[in-house]
This record gives structure tokens, C-alpha cells and sequence, in this order.
């Protein structure tokens, strides 16, 4: 061997050893393809639909929120942090008044600047129909995250003041659904287009945001390609380029990334889950605010109105059975949110499987072998978020037999349970039903706690679709819109919950844990204890 | 000839206002609610109703009906409710798409059953009659969506040959006709193939038995005219039945399997109507069928008037 061969081969040598030297960042290359569970590309003109994956994947990577979620860390729930807004405060003198300083220096990927202006123009693409760029497309999929959101007007350049129908503490929390897209893009294409519908297709199309990657090919139905926002104003991608699919089937999901043909798969199919280890692949879960419950009917009548029934149901079910059926992908639920959570509280029943004290519970409630509890329970076939309902409830309704309490189901499909959902237990769709199993997201306590617990919010106003009443409730909600200090938030929203535990609102049976499958040469990536995750971090090695 | 080709498009006019009709009731008469195309499941009630109101989704039926009608009589499908993109521009492309695979399906599905098919029919009783007889009622009794599965799993996960999903690697925007492409639509047609493949297996070998036992085949051999001859007179007799059974798979083919084409991820029509189905979204839907119910009509016509050339016999006066 001459010198010059045993140098390079020296040199070939020492390379593995100096990248596994280098650190993160410097390594931060490769294209990640990512096989969503959609079936179809999530919206893009900055307000995605397809519920909550659409804000993961076409929502946070592409654009920024005034207000953000903190998903860096997995070891602790996500909590919220300044985005393109530096800090906040409510107004002292009018609580329906937010001031918010924004960010400088931000561009949206046009070049366009970040500004009051820029979030004014995005308060009124949905709250203002005089608005030339008014879309109606965008008001469902926005306004219902923000009920109470109703103007903004600009301070100076850097500050805004968003106004509220009544006082609401959670507007900061509300906000990081509301996705800044520049307004001078979307006039650029308005000049070409017939009408502003047109313009926000063709924005769909080729989008404008802040966010740490920006879109450069979008094939309908089939593809989206998003490569790093080289000015970024926060922390920078440490991937160079992301591929999205849609894939709603998820065999197909599986076989992709069996295949090679994706790196990273939502929701693996359970099933598959030992071959995508016995294969290398890395299975990825960790707790979410995703909460899968059966929600109690109120109503005259019915049997849930007891709390003993409905206590006793909590205490009746074998979740770690339940967690076996899905291949240990759920977390046993101790209420909405974990024991850990600042808003859990402290309440005096404890949610946990206690079968003696659940067949006591229904006994003295005038239930048991003899005279059985008969519960009817509007389930789905499958859905958003649903997990495997058809094979959980079968469990649920065989675990809880032999106490007495027959279980009965209506099933009809997912789209149908959710018109249900909005219309009440007793309107004729709940169809003779005392409970409903639709699962939810519990991020921001309005969706977590209050929709479900204030008399107001009862069908057609939003989801109490039991028509639970209690004053005590509606007292403590009113107090959470009014805890303006954070501290004092916390504590309001603790008791609302142990409260709501105490009075076991819901019979709690799971948290997803959204397993995600992933090639071994992802490396970066972090699941925090969220429905998002940050594409910033992950790359390919 | 000109005025029953006239007459048959006039005829197309009823019947796309049935399939209208029928596929706006029906999606009317389902449970659930088209709404859900654009709110989150969470949505209260009042963005709900705001939201139907900006849709017109909140008009009496007969109305909302009429004026799909209208926009449709001038060209127009209406836009998506789920992603505001025209229905024409996603179902373009999907038709596209459904074409290249039901094609390949075809092509591959009717040559091998016209070849087992004709093989069985000649050799009736044999144990090729047989092998093509079981081969044809495996191909129509096994789901293909199971197949599909199966082919997956041996020949993309086990074997690495083939891409379990996806029309390409850059998606069907890129298609090209380079390896790196076809070999996407491999996997999905054959499974497509499959049923074409026993049905026309069957057909032709009815079709060909049946003529092999007719006089004149007898006559054709005691004139003394080769086996290359018969077989060729047989052929001609057999095409026009074997032809219009043809056409009506080709039209089942241009349908898009829901099943296959989900399983693949292939972006063709079956999975837009799959889509459209789960999301209520009723212009897609609307348009999609309307669309393939001329294009079934107007297929039904060409095979009428290829088996009038074939065989002019068959009058179509």
C-alpha cells in the first residue's frame, strides 16, 4: 500500500468518528418524508382544517401565532410561550382589552414585514365580513377556537390591542390557533385573481408565513414540500427540507415506512407495532391533553344523574386491561389532566380501579346483579382522535358486565356522532343515549372543562351535550375568564377541575399517547406532551 | 346512424339529472352533515349556523339543488366545501390518474382473460380448462383489497422490489414513463386486474365454447382450413359479446376501486370519492359521480358502436 492510498484510508476511516463528533445542528441535513393520517393535504392558507394534525403539520411549520406552545421539552406538559408577541397583558382599567407587543425584525417568507398592521389584517380575515379579504373558509376552522375574540386594533407599529366580547383570560391561550399570513403577499395575488376567494387559493397554493419552513411545492391531494426558512427568526430548522402525505390508511402508513418510502408515520397500526421494532423503526409516545371519555346525559331520567352511578363507573373499569389492548399505548387517566398538571387540583375522589367500592357505590345507587344498571352509549365506528373505539367499548361493555351494568351501543359513523354531539342528549339524534364517547382535546381549559361544564354552553351554544347544571360550575368558569394573573389562573382552573372530579362529570377511561413510528436515522426529534410537535427539531442523519 | 347517436346523447341528458338528483338526496338523507367539511368538531353552535349561512348550505333543498343544476348546465362543478379548490381541477386529475391505472389494469386484466379464457374454451374438459376456470374464480372471489394488502406486504416490505404507495416518487404531477415511475402503478393495477381478469376469463370461455360447438366450425374444419383459421373466425364471432362485457369492465375500472386506490394511496378517483364520502363534502361528491356516470354512458356508446363494426349484423337503427 503506497502513502497516498494509506492516508485516504486513515482519513476514510476517522470520518465516522468525526461526525459522531459534531454536534446536533452541524449535522442538520436530509429530507424527512412524513405519512400523514389525513386524506388530503391540510389547508394551507393558514388556518388548516383536519382538526389538529392539520395545525402540526401545515399550521405551526409554516406560520406563527401571536401566542405558542412550548414543545421543546417531553418531560413536562406544554405550556404557553411568547411567539410573534414578546409579552401581553390585559388591560386593568378594561378587561376586555389585550395589549400585545409584537416581535421586530420578523419577514414573512415574501419579504413582507411583520407588523400591528399585519395582525390587525389577520384579526379581520375572520371576525370582519366588510373586510375585502374576508374568508368565510377560515372563520369555522378559527372562530370557534377564539368565542371570544372581537377586534383588533393597532397601538403603533409594534403593538396591538385585541378586544373581547366579555373578560377572558384565556384569549393568550385562544391565540395560538389564530396563524399570522402576510397580508402583502395575499395582495399581490389579488391583483391577479377575480375575487378574494380566488386570491386565497391561489395563497393556498404558494403561502406567505413567519414560520421555520416555507412551502415550495404543494400537488393537491398528494404532496406537500416545505424547506427551511434560512431567516427564520427564532431557533432554525435543523431538517433542510420536509415532505408531507397524505395516507389515511394505516397498513398503507405502515408498509411506507417498511418500504423506505417514509420516514416517519403517524398513529402506526397497533397490530404492526412489534414487526416496526423487530425492523429497527423507532416507536415514539408520550401523554397527551387528549382525553377519550364517555360524557354523561343530565338529563330527567336519566340513571348518570347520580353521582354515586357516575363515580362508580370511574372506579369500575380495568384500565390497565384496557392499556394491554392497545399494546400499553394509552395512559390510565386520573381526570382530564395528569396528577402533575398545575390545573388538576386537589380533588377527594380519586379516579383509579376499584371494583368492590364501584359494585358498593352502585348497590347503595339501587344497581346490581338483580336490577342492572342499563346504559345505552353513542359510540363511532372510527374518527379524529377516537383511537379504536369499536374494540374499546367491547372491552369496556365486557369488563363491566359482571357488576351488573349492561352496556349497550349505538354506533354510527364519526361525522354523524359529531353533528349528534352539537345537538344534545335529549334531542332524538342521541337516539334514547345516556352517554356519548367522543374524544377531545383539553390544551385550553375552554375545550378541556368549560364547554362541557357551563349551564350556557349547553346544545346549540357548544359541547354540553349532557346539559349538566350546577351554579357551583358556572361560578367557577365565570371566575377562570376573570383570573387575569397566572398564578391566580392556575388556581382557578384547579378547582374547576377537582370540582368536576369530585363530581366525576365524565367517566375518564384514556389518554392517547399518539405512537408515532420513525426511522432509526431520525435523530433530534422530541414528543412533548402535546398534540404538536416542533419540525424544527428532528433531522435526518 | 347520425340520429341514434343523437338519440343516445339526448339520452345522457336524463340520466345525468337522476344521478344529480339521486346523489344530492342521498347525501341529504345520510346522517350527518355536510358542515363538518369546514368546522371542527368542536365548533359551538352559532359559528356552525354563521358558517352554513355563508355556504347557502342553509337554503331549502330544491333550491340549493337548482342551483347546482344551473352552475353545472354552464360548466361549472361548484367548489370543494372541505378545501375551496373547483371540484373540476382535483377531479381532472384524479381522472387522470384513474385512467393510467384502469388502463394498465385493462390491458392487463382483458389479455389475460381473453388468453385463458380462449384456451379453456378451446380446450373444454382439460386440465387447462380447469387451472383457467379456478384461476378465474379465484381472480372474482378474492377481496382485492386484501390482495392488494398481500402483494404489499410480499413485494414491498418483504422483498423491497416494488413502492407499497404513492404514484411517484415526486407524485403524479412528476409522471413520466421511467422506471422510477411505472414501478408505483405496478402493484395497484395488477390487483385492479384481477377481477376484469376472471370475469373475462369466464365470458370468453363460455363465448368460445359455445361457438366451437356450432356447424359451422364443423363445416370450416371439413373444408379443411387450418386451426389458424378456425381460430380467427372464432374470434370474430366471439368479440362483440366478449367486447360490451369489456366495456362494462373498463367503466367499473374508470370508477376507480375505493378499496385499491386507497390502499395505495393512489390519487385517482376512488380515493377522492373516498375522501368526499368521510367529509360529506357534496360538490365533490356531486361532480365526481355525475362525471363518471357520462363518462359510463359514453363508454356503453363506443362499445355499442364497435360491435356494430365488428359485427353488422347488430343494427342500431
Amino acid at each position: 500500500m503506497n502513502l497516498r492510498r494509506l492516508l485516504l484510508s486513515a482519513c476514510l476511516g476517522l470520518l465516522p468518528t468525526l461526525a459522531t463528533g459534531l454536534p446536533g445542528p452541524a449535522q442538520a441535513q436530509g429530507t424527512i418524508r412524513i405519512g400523514m393520517t389525513a386524506g388530503d393535504i391540510p389547508l394551507t392558507h393558514g388556518q388548516p382544517d383536519q382538526g389538529f394534525e392539520g395545525n402540526r403539520f401545515t399550521g405551526i411549520p409554516l406560520f406563527d401565532s401571536l401566542t405558542m406552545w412550548d414543545l421543546s421539552r417531553a418531560d413536562r406538559p406544554s405550556t404557553l410561550i411568547p411567539g410573534l408577541a414578546t409579552e401581553w397583558r390585559s388591560d386593568p382599567n378594561d378587561r376586555t382589552r389585550w395589549i400585545f407587543t409584537l416581535r421586530r425584525g420578523v419577514k414573512f417568507h415574501d419579504g413582507s414585514d411583520f407588523n400591528a398592521d399585519a395582525v390587525v389584517w389577520n384579526v379581520r380575515k375572520v371576525l370582519d365580513r366588510e373586510a375585502p379579504h374576508y374568508d368565510p373558509r377560515q372563520v369555522g376552522l378559527t372562530i370557534s377556537r377564539m368565542p371570544t375574540l372581537r377586534r383588533a386594533e393597532k397601538i403603533d407599529e409594534y403593538t396591538v390591542a385585541l378586544y373581547t366580547s366579555e373578560p377572558d383570560s384565556l384569549l393568550p391561550i385562544n391565540l395560538t390557533n389564530l396563524f399570522m399570513a402576510s397580508p402583502a403577499h395575499w395582495e399581490r395575488l389579488r391583483a391577479s385573481a377575480p375575487n378574494a376567494e380566488a386570491a386565497w387559493n391561489a395563497f393556498a397554493a404558494n403561502p406567505s408565513g413567519t414560520g421555520p419552513f416555507r412551502l415550495t411545492r404543494f400537488v393537491p391531494r398528494e404532496r406537500v414540500e416545505m424547506v427551511r426558512n434560512e431567516n427564520y427568526w427564532g431557533e432554525k430548522a435543523r431538517a433542510e427540507r420536509i415532505v408531507l402525505l397524505p395516507i389515511p390508511e394505516p397498513n398503507a402508513r405502515t408498509a411506507a415506512l417498511l418500504s423506505g418510502q417514509v420516514d416517519w408515520i403517524e398513529a402506526p397500526a397497533p397490530d404492526a407495532i412489534p414487526q416496526l421494532r423487530a425492523r429497527g423503526m423507532q416507536i415514539t409516545s408520550n401523554l397527551q391533553p387528549h382525553v377519550w371519555p364517555w360524557q354523561p346525559c343530565f338529563a330527567e331520567g336519566s340513571p348518570l344523574r347520580d353521582v354515586r352511578v357516575r363515580r362508580a363507573l370511574n372506579l369500575a373499569i380495568d384500565r390497565e386491561g384496557l392499556k394491554q389492548l392497545l399494546g400499553g399505548f394509552m395512559v390510565a387517566p386520573v381526570g382530564t389532566y395528569p396528577a402533575d398538571h398545575p390545573w388538576y387540583g386537589n380533588p377527594s375522589f380519586r379516579i383509579r380501579t376499584d371494583k368492590e367500592e364501584a359494585r358498593r357505590l352502585l348497590a347503595e345507587a339501587g344497581y346490581g346483579p338483580q336490577r342492572p344498571l342499563n346504559l345505552r352509549v353513542q359510540i363511532s365506528t372510527s374518527g379524529s382522535g377516537q383511537m379504536q373505539p369499536l374494540a374499546m367499548n367491547e372491552f369496556l361493555q365486557q369488563d363491566l358486565r359482571p357488576l351488573g351494568v349492561n352496556v349497550e351501543f349505538d354506533v354510527v359513523e364519526w361525522n354523524t356522532l359529531v353533528v349528534n354531539w352539537r345537538q344534545g342528549c335529549t334531542h332524538a339524534s342521541a337516539r334514547g343515549s345516556n352517554m356519548i364517547n367522543v374524544s377531545f382535546a383539553a390544551m385550553d381549559p375552554f375545550f378541556g372543562m368549560i364547554r362541557f361544564w357551563a349551564s350556557h354552553m349547553a346544545p346549540p351554544v357548544s359541547n354540553n351535550w349532557g346539559f349538566f347544571n350546577d351554579p357551583r360550575f358556572d361560578e367557577m368558569s365565570r371566575a377562570v375568564r376573570n383570573a387575569f394573573d397566572p398564578r391566580e389562573l392556575d388556581a382557578a382552573l384547579a378547582r374547576l377541575h377537582a370540582a368536576g372530579v369530585d363530581e366525576a362529570l365524565f367517566v375518564w377511561i384514556a389518554h392517547d399517547v399518539a405512537p408515532r413510528a420513525m426511522s432509526p436515522r431520525i435523530r433530534g426529534y422530541v414528543q412533548p406532551q402535546s398534540w404538536f410537535v416542533d419540525l424544527r427539531y428532528p433531522y435526518i442523519q | 346512424m347520425i340520429r341514434y347517436l343523437i338519440r343516445r346523447v339526448l339520452y345522457a341528458v336524463p340520466i345525468a339529472l337522476a344521478v344529480g338528483f339521486v346523489c344530492f338526496m342521498l347525501v341529504q338523507i345520510a346522517p350527518g352533515d355536510p358542515i363538518n367539511a369546514i368546522v371542527p368538531p368542536d365548533a359551538p353552535g352559532d359559528v356552525v349556523e354563521q358558517v352554513r349561512r355563508e355556504y347557502g348550505l342553509d337554503k331549502p333543498l330544491p333550491v340549493q339543488f337548482g342551483i347546482w343544476l344551473m352552475k353545472v348546465a354552464q360548466g361549472d362543478l361548484g367548489r370543494s366545501l372541505a378545501t375551496g379548490r373547483t371540484v373540476w381541477s382535483d377531479l381532472s386529475t384524479a381522472i387522470g390518474n384513474t385512467l393510467l391505472l384502469a388502463a394498465a389494469a385493462a390491458l392487463l386484466g382483458f389479455a389475460l382473460g381473453c388468453i385463458l379464457g380462449g384456451l379453456a374454451g378451446t380446450f373444454r374438459g382439460s386440465l387447462l380448462d380447469r387451472v383457467a376456470v379456478g384461476t378465474a374464480v379465484a381472480g372474482v372471489s378474492v377481496p382485492h383489497y386484501w390482495l392488494g394488502m398481500v402483494l404489499v406486504v410480499i413485494f414491498s416490505v418483504q422483498l423491497n422490489w416494488l413502492p407499497a404507495m404513492g404514484a411517484g416518487p415526486g407524485g403524479s404531477a412528476d409522471w413520466s414513463w421511467d422506471w422510477e415511475q411505472v414501478k408505483h402503478l405496478i402493484l395497484p393495477a395488477v390487483t385492479l386486474s384481477v377481477i376484469p381478469m376472471g370475469i373475462v376469463t369466464r365470458t370468453v370461455r363460455g363465448i368460445v365454447a359455445e361457438i366451437m360447438n356450432q356447424e359451422f366450425v364443423v363445416a370450416l374444419r371439413g373444408k379443411g382450413l387450418t386451426r389458424r383459421g378456425v381460430f380467427l373466425h372464432v374470434v370474430k364471432n366471439a368479440a362483440p359479446n366478449a367486447l360490451a362485457v369489456m366495456g362494462l369492465q373498463l367503466g367499473y375500472l374508470m370508477g376507480g376501486s375505493i378499496l385499491v386506490e386507497t390502499v395505495f394511496s393512489w390519487p385517482g378517483t376512488g380515493l377522492l370519492l373516498n375522501n368526499a364520502i368521510f367529509q360529506r363534502d357534496l360538490p365533490v361528491l356531486q361532480g365526481t359521480i355525475l362525471v363518471l356516470a357520462m363518462f359510463f354512458v359514453a363508454l356503453n356508446l363506443v362499445v355499442d358502436l364497435m360491435q356494430t363494426a365488428l359485427d353488422p349484423r347488430i343494427r342500431r337503427a
